[in-house]
C-alpha cells in the first residue's frame, strides 16, 4: 500500500457533494457514496438508474455490446440496424487494434456497417431493408459472420432482429448470422450490453467447434479490449511463458478462435464485469473454471503469471514463468526506482469502467500514489464488494429485462478441468477461483466510493481534495484539465499505452510522471495575474 | 492494408451503408446549443445519445461539452419520457443553474411520439422553469437528415422561440451561422467590425468551445449569443443567412415571426463564397468595403496567382457536409484545380441544385448525396480514378493511407490534429488559410516523391 495519507473527515465531504442536490436526489446519491472501510466493507448503491439530467458519464447498452465486447473482433460483419449516429459514432473510436495474421486476412474493424434507417423504416418497419443489408454485406465480403445490433428505434417498431438473422443465416449457407437486442434504453448503463453481448456470443459462437487445440496450457483471456495494444503485451508474456492462448474476448481476436474456446482449460478474466457471464456460462457447460486476474501493474501481472502457474500445478511452467518474471521485473524495476522519487506521496482518483478504477490502482500503488477516491461508471456492487454479495443483490426491473440464459452441462463436452477438492485446494491457496474480491477490500479506510459518479460530484470533489492526477475519460479530460489539473484517459489511455504486463507498466509509470510533473500546469497564470513578488504592483511598483 | 475490403467495382446498394459521410441530428442540435451563451444542450433520449454527441464534440474541440440528459430507460420507452424530461429540467436548474436548457430529441423520443413543446409547456406550467429561465426545444429525429439538419432545427427553433418583434427596427444585421468553427463565427465578427456593421451572429460558439485555459473551469464559459440579443434579432433591419441547408431554416423562421427579410448565401469559404459574403453584408449593412477588406482579398488573390502552377490541374476527390462542399468545390475551381469526386451523406434538394450549378464548370465530377453516399463509395470512385489530393474529416485518413494521397483536414468531425477551432477556414484570411493547407500538402508530396536530382530548394 502506498505513502500515508491523511485522509480529511470524508462524512464533511460526502455532505459538500450532495447538499446542492434536490432533496430526493440527494437521497438517492448519498446511497451511492460511501465511505470505505476495507475491514466492513459497507454496501455500495449500484447499477441502478441515473437520475435524469444529473450529468452522468454513462453511455447505453448498444455502446456495451457493439462497442465494447463484439467490437474487437476483427473478421466479424457487425452491422448497425438504426439511424446512422450509434454505428458512427462507434467506429473506431475504442481504439481496439488488431493484427490480422497476414495483408490478406480479414479486418473490418476499420469499417462502419449501418442499415441507415430513414423515416419510412421507421413507420413501416426496417426488417426488409436490414435483410437486404445483409445480403450486400455477404455479397461484398463473404465474412464468416455477421452480427447485428439493435439501436432504440428497432425494439420500439417491433422489428425482428433475431428472425431475421435466422432468415439469411439459412439462406446464405457459409455465414454465421446472429442479432443481439441491445437498444440503448435497455437496462441503467453499459452493463447491460455486456451481459447481452456475453448471451449472443455464448450462443451463437462459442462451441462451434470441436477442433482440439494444441499446447499443454490452455487458457482463453475474458474481458480484454486489446486498447492500447494491452492484449499484445499479454499476448508476448503468454507465449514467453508458454501459455497457449485459445481465444480472447475479445482483443484481437478472430470468429474462428472464439468458436474454439471451450477447448481451453481456464478462464481468466480481467474485467469482471463486462465478460463474468461468460466465465460462469462456460464453467457450467463444458466445465472450465474461471479466475479472476490482473495484468494492469508490473507486480499485479507477476501474481497473476503465479496464479496462472499455481492452477496448472505444473513443475515446469511453474519455472519457466519465475525465469519470465525474472528477466522481466529488472527492466521495470530500473524505470520504477528513477521514477517513483518524483511521483511518491502523490493522489489520484479514478473514476472509469467496471475494472479499470480497481485495476489501475496497483499501477499508482507501484508508483507510490495514494487512491483517495474511486469509483466505477457501470459497474454492479459485486465488482465493489466482492462476489460474496451476489445473493443479497436485489433484482429490480431494469436488470429483469435482461436474459439470464439457462445454461446446463452440455452433455458431451462438459469435462471438469478439476475436482471441486482441487478447486477449493486452489481457493486455500488464495486464487479467485470463480471468485472476485472487489475494489473496497484493497483500498483504504476513509476513501470515497463514488458510483456513476456526476459532473457535480468529480467537480466538488476536485475543489475539495485537490488531487494529483484524475483518472476518467475523454468527456471529463478537458473539464479537469481546465482546472489545472492533469487528466489520464483509463478508456484510451489518451492514445498511448499499452499499459499491461510488464511493459505497459513502464509506459504508465512514464506517462504518470510525464503528467503530474509536466511544466504546463505552473504556467497558467500569466506573470501580471501572479500576486507577491512577480506581479507587476511588485515589479513596476505600481499602485 | 486499412480498408483492404474494399475493391473498385462499384455496385449499387438499397440496404447497407459503409463508412458513412454523415452523422444523426441530434448531435448538431448539441453543437447548435452550446451556441447560446449560459446554455445547457439536453438530449431527450437514451443516455447513449447524449454520450456519443459529448465524447465526439469533444474529441472535436478538445474542450469541456456539457451536456444533460432524460436517461431513458425500458420503462420510460413504454410509458413516454415526459417524467424524465420534467425531472431532468428540475436537477438540470437546481444543480447547474442555466439561463436556458436547450431540448432535442432523438431517434427514441420522436418514435415513441413525445411533444416536446407539450412537455416543456408542463414544466412551465409546473413552476419548474424558474422566472426569467428558458427552455427551448428542436425535434431533431436521427432518421430523418444528417447532423447538419439536426444543427439547422436547433439554430431555427433559437429564432422561432426567442425572436420578438418590439415594432422599434435596430440598425443591426442578423447573420446566421451555418455550422462553422469557432474560430470561423469569430472572423465573421472581425469581418463585419471590420466593414462597420453591427451584428448578431447566432448561434456563436467562439468563446465557447476555444475557452482560454485558467485554471477554472468555466461551466458556462463567456462565449454565446445572448438571449437579449436572440430577442433583439426580431427587429433587426435584415437576415443573412450562411448556409442554404445549415442556416437558412432559421432565417424563414425569424421572416415567418418578425417580417425579417432576408437573404440566404454561401458560407463564406474561399475567394468567390467570400466575395458574395461581403457584397451582401455590405449592402445589408448599407456601407462601403474599406480598404482593409480589399487588401485581404488581394492578399489571397496573390497567392493564387503565384502559386498558381502547384494547383492546375490536380485532382481533387471531397466529402463532407452541404454547405461547406458547395463554396469549397467552387474554391478549388477558381484554384484551377479539378474536383472530381464529390459526397455527402446529408440529403437535400437545394443543396443538390446548388452544386450542380457549380459543377457546370466540372462536368466530369462525380457527385452523390443522401443516402448510400458513403465513404466507401468514395473510395470506390477514387480507385477507379485517383486523385492528388483528398480533404474531409479525419475518417479520410484511412483513405489517405492506403491510397497514398495527400490529405487536408477539414469538416466535422476532426479527432486528430487542432487548429480548427483556432485558425478560421472563412473569409479571405480563412480561405489564404485552406490554401496554405493544400499547398504544403501538395509539395510535401513533391518533396517527397521527387527524384534527388530534382529535388528543389525553391518552389
Amino acid at each position: 500500500m502506498a505513502a500515508n495519507y491523511n485522509f480529511p473527515d470524508p462524512s464533511v465531504i460526502k455532505e459538500e457533494l450532495i447538499n446542492k442536490y434536490p432533496a430526493k436526489v440527494a437521497k438517492k446519491r448519498s446511497k451511492s457514496i460511501v465511505i470505505n472501510d476495507p475491514e466492513t466493507i459497507p454496501e455500495v448503491q449500484a447499477n441502478v438508474r441515473t437520475v435524469p439530467g444529473i450529468i452522468s458519464q454513462r453511455g447505453c447498452s448498444y455502446a456495451g455490446c457493439k462497442g465494447v465486447v463484439l467490437g474487437p473482433t476483427r473478421d466479424i460483419v457487425n452491422i448497425t440496424h438504426g439511424p446512422i449516429g450509434c454505428s458512427f459514432y462507434s467506429w473506431l473510436t475504442r481504439r481496439n487494434q488488431t493484427r490480422p495474421e497476414s495483408p490478406t486476412d480479414e479486418n473490418f474493424i476499420t469499417y462502419c456497417f449501418s442499415t441507415d434507417m430513414q423515416e419510412e423504416n421507421i413507420v413501416f418497419g426496417g426488417e426488409k431493408k436490414l435483410k437486404v443489408a445483409i445480403q450486400e454485406a455477404y455479397d461484398l465480403f463473404h465474412p464468416k459472420a455477421i452480427a447485428i445490433f439493435s439501436t432504440c428505434p428497432v425494439g420500439l417498431i417491433g422489428d425482428d432482429v433475431h428472425a431475421a438473422a435466422r432468415e439469411m443465416k439459412e439462406k446464405l449457407g457459409d455465414c454465421n448470422v446472429f442479432g443481439f437486442s441491445c437498444e440503448g434504453y435497455r437496462g441503467v448503463s453499459q452493463s447491460a450490453g455486456h451481459h447481452i453481448a456475453n448471451n449472443g456470443v455464448f450462443k451463437h459462437m462459442v462451441g462451434r467447434n470441436n477442433a482440439p487445440v494444441e499446447g499443454k496450457f490452455k487458457l482463453n483471456l475474458l474481458g480484454e479490449y486489446n486498447i492500447g495494444g494491452d492484449a499484445f503485451e499479454i499476448e508476448r508474456i503468454f507465449e514467453k511463458c508458454g501459455i497457449t492462448l485459445v481465444a480472447s474476448f475479445s482483443g484481437n481476436s478472430t470468429v474462428g478462435a472464439i468458436e474454439n474456446a471451450h477447448m481451453a482449460d481456464l478462464n481468466v478474466i480481467l474485467c469482471h464485469r463486462s465478460i463474468n457471464y461468460m466465465g460462469d456460462m462456460m464453467e457450467t457447460r463444458y466445465g472450465i473454471p474461471w479466475m479472476k486476474v490482473n495484468f494492469v501493474g508490473a507486480e499485479s501481472s507477476a501474481k497473476s503469471l503465479r496464479k496462472i502457474a499455481e492452477y496448472f500445478g505444473d513443475a515446469e511452467l511453474t519455472a519457466r514463468i519465475e525465469a519470465v518474471i525474472a528477466e522481466e521485473t529488472p527492466k521495470v524495476k530500473a524505470i520504477i526506482d528513477e521514477i517513483r522519487p518524483r511521483t511518491e506521496g502523490k493522489t489520484a482518483m479514478l473514476f472509469v469502467g467496471g475494472s479499470r478504477a480497481h485495476h489501475y490502482q496497483d499501477l499508482f500503488s507501484e508508483l507510490g500514489m495514494t487512491t483517495i477516491a474511486a469509483g466505477y461508471e457501470f459497474a454492479h456492487r459485486d465488482d465493489y464488494e466482492g462476489r460474496h454479495v451476489l445473493p443479497s443483490i436485489k433484482i429490480d426491473a431494469d436488470s429483469k429485462n435482461i436474459e439470464e440464459l439457462k445454461v446446463t452441462a452440455d452433455p458431451e463436452l462438459f469435462n471438469p478441468r478439476k475436482s471441486e477438492a482441487e478447486l477449493d485446494a486452489l481457493k486455500e491457496k488464495g486464487l479467485e477461483i470463480n471468485g472476485y474480491e472487489g475494489m473496497m477490500k484493497q483500498m483504504e479506510s476513509k476513501s470515497l466510493i463514488i458510483d456513476d459518479v456526476s459532473h457535480y460530484e468529480s467537480e466538488r470533489l476536485i475543489e475539495l481534495y485537490k488531487p494529483d492526477i484524475f483518472c476518467a475519460g475523454i468527456k471529463e479530460k478537458y473539464v479537469v484539465q481546465k482546472m489545472g489539473i492533469p487528466l489520464k484517459q483509463l478508456h484510451s489511455y489518451d492514445y498511448g499505452g499499452p499499459y499491461t504486463g510488464f511493459e505497459g507498466a513502464v509506459n504508465f509509470y512514464k506517462d504518470i510522471d510525464r503528467m503530474v510533473n509536466n511544466p504546463v500546469w505552473k504556467l497558467i497564470k500569466a506573470p501580471w495575474e501572479k500576486a507577491g513578488t512577480d506581479s507587476l504592483e511588485a515589479t513596476y511598483g505600481i499602485s | 492494408m486499412l480498408l483492404r475490403h474494399t475493391t473498385s467495382e462499384v455496385k449499387e446498394r438499397e440496404g447497407l451503408t459503409i463508412n458513412p459521410a454523415k452523422t444523426c441530428q441530434p448531435i448538431g442540435a448539441m453543437y447548435a446549443a452550446l451556441g447560446i451563451h449560459g446554455c445547457l444542450p439536453h438530449s431527450h433520449g437514451s443516455q447513449g445519445c447524449c454520450s456519443y454527441h459529448r465524447s465526439t464534440l469533444t474529441r472535436h474541440y478538445k474542450e469541456p461539452v456539457m451536456a444533460g440528459t432524460s436517461s431513458f430507460t425500458e420503462g420510460a420507452s413504454v410509458f413516454g419520457g415526459q417524467a424524465n424530461l420534467l425531472q431532468a429540467i428540475e436537477t438540470i436548474f437546481s444543480v447547474y443553474d442555466p439561463d436556458i436548457i436547450a431540448v432535442h430529441s432523438t431517434c427514441l423520443s420522436e418514435t415513441i411520439g413525445d411533444d416536446l413543446q407539450q412537455i416543456t409547456k408542463k414544466a412551465k406550467d409546473d413552476g419548474k422553469i424558474p422566472e426569467g429561465k428558458y427552455v427551448i426545444y428542436a425535434s431533431t429525429p436521427s432518421f430523418i437528415g444528417s447532423h447538419i439538419t439536426g444543427y439547422a432545427n436547433m439554430v431555427a427553433g433559437m429564432a422561432e422561440q426567442f425572436t420578438v418583434s418590439t415594432g422599434e427596427k435596430k440598425d443591426q444585421v442578423n447573420i446566421v451561422a451555418g455550422w462553422m468553427e469557432p474560430s470561423d463565427m469569430r472572423e465573421i465578427k472581425r469581418v463585419a467590425k471590420e466593414l462597420g456593421v453591427k451584428i448578431v451572429l447566432f448561434p456563436d460558439t467562439s468563446d465557447v468551445l476555444d475557452a482560454p485555459q485558467t485554471g477554472k473551469h468555466e461551466f458556462y464559459p463567456k462565449g454565446g449569443v445572448t438571449i437579449d440579443e436572440l430577442k433583439s434579432t426580431g427587429d433587426s433591419k435584415s437576415t443573412l443567412a450562411l448556409g442554404y441547408v445549415s442556416a437558412e431554416p432559421a432565417a424563414i423562421a425569424l421572416d415567418k415571426k418578425c417580417k425579417v427579410p432576408f437573404e440566404t448565401i454561401e458560407m463564406p469559404i474561399g475567394l468567390s463564397a467570400t466575395d458574395r459574403f461581403i457584397v451582401a453584408l455590405s449592402k445589408a449593412g448599407q456601407v462601403s468595403v474599406p480598404a482593409e477588406i480589399t487588401a485581404e482579398r488581394g492578399r489571397l488573390v496573390d497567392v493564387m496567382a503565384d502559386m498558381e502552377q502547384y494547383l492546375y490541374g490536380k485532382k481533387v476527390a471531397l466529402f463532407g457536409d452541404p454547405d461547406h462542399l458547395v463554396p469549397l468545390t467552387e474554391f478549388l475551381l477558381d484554384l484551377n484545380m479539378k474536383p472530381v469526386h464529390i459526397i455527402s451523406g446529408t440529403p437535400g434538394m437545394k443543396f443538390e441544385k446548388r452544386m450542380q450549378e457549380i459543377l457546370e464548370r466540372a462536368p466530369y465530377a462525380n457527385f452523390k448525396n443522401g443516402l448510400n453516399a458513403d465513404m466507401f463509395l468514395l473510395h470506390q470512385w477514387i480507385k477507379n480514378e485517383p486523385v492528388d489530393l483528398l480533404i474531409g474529416n479525419t475518417y479520410g485518413k484511412y483513405i489517405a493511407r492506403d491510397e497514398d494521397i495527400p490529405f487536408v483536414r477539414y469538416g466535422f468531425p476532426i479527432l486528430d490534429r487542432v487548429g480548427h477551432s483556432y485558425f478560421p477556414s472563412v473569409g479571405y484570411t480563412g480561405g489564404l488559410r485552406l490554401l496554405e493547407k493544400i499547398l504544403t500538402a501538395l509539395l510535401d508530396r513533391q518533396d517527397r516523391d521527387a527524384l534527388e536530382e530534382k529535388f528543389e530548394l525553391v518552389m
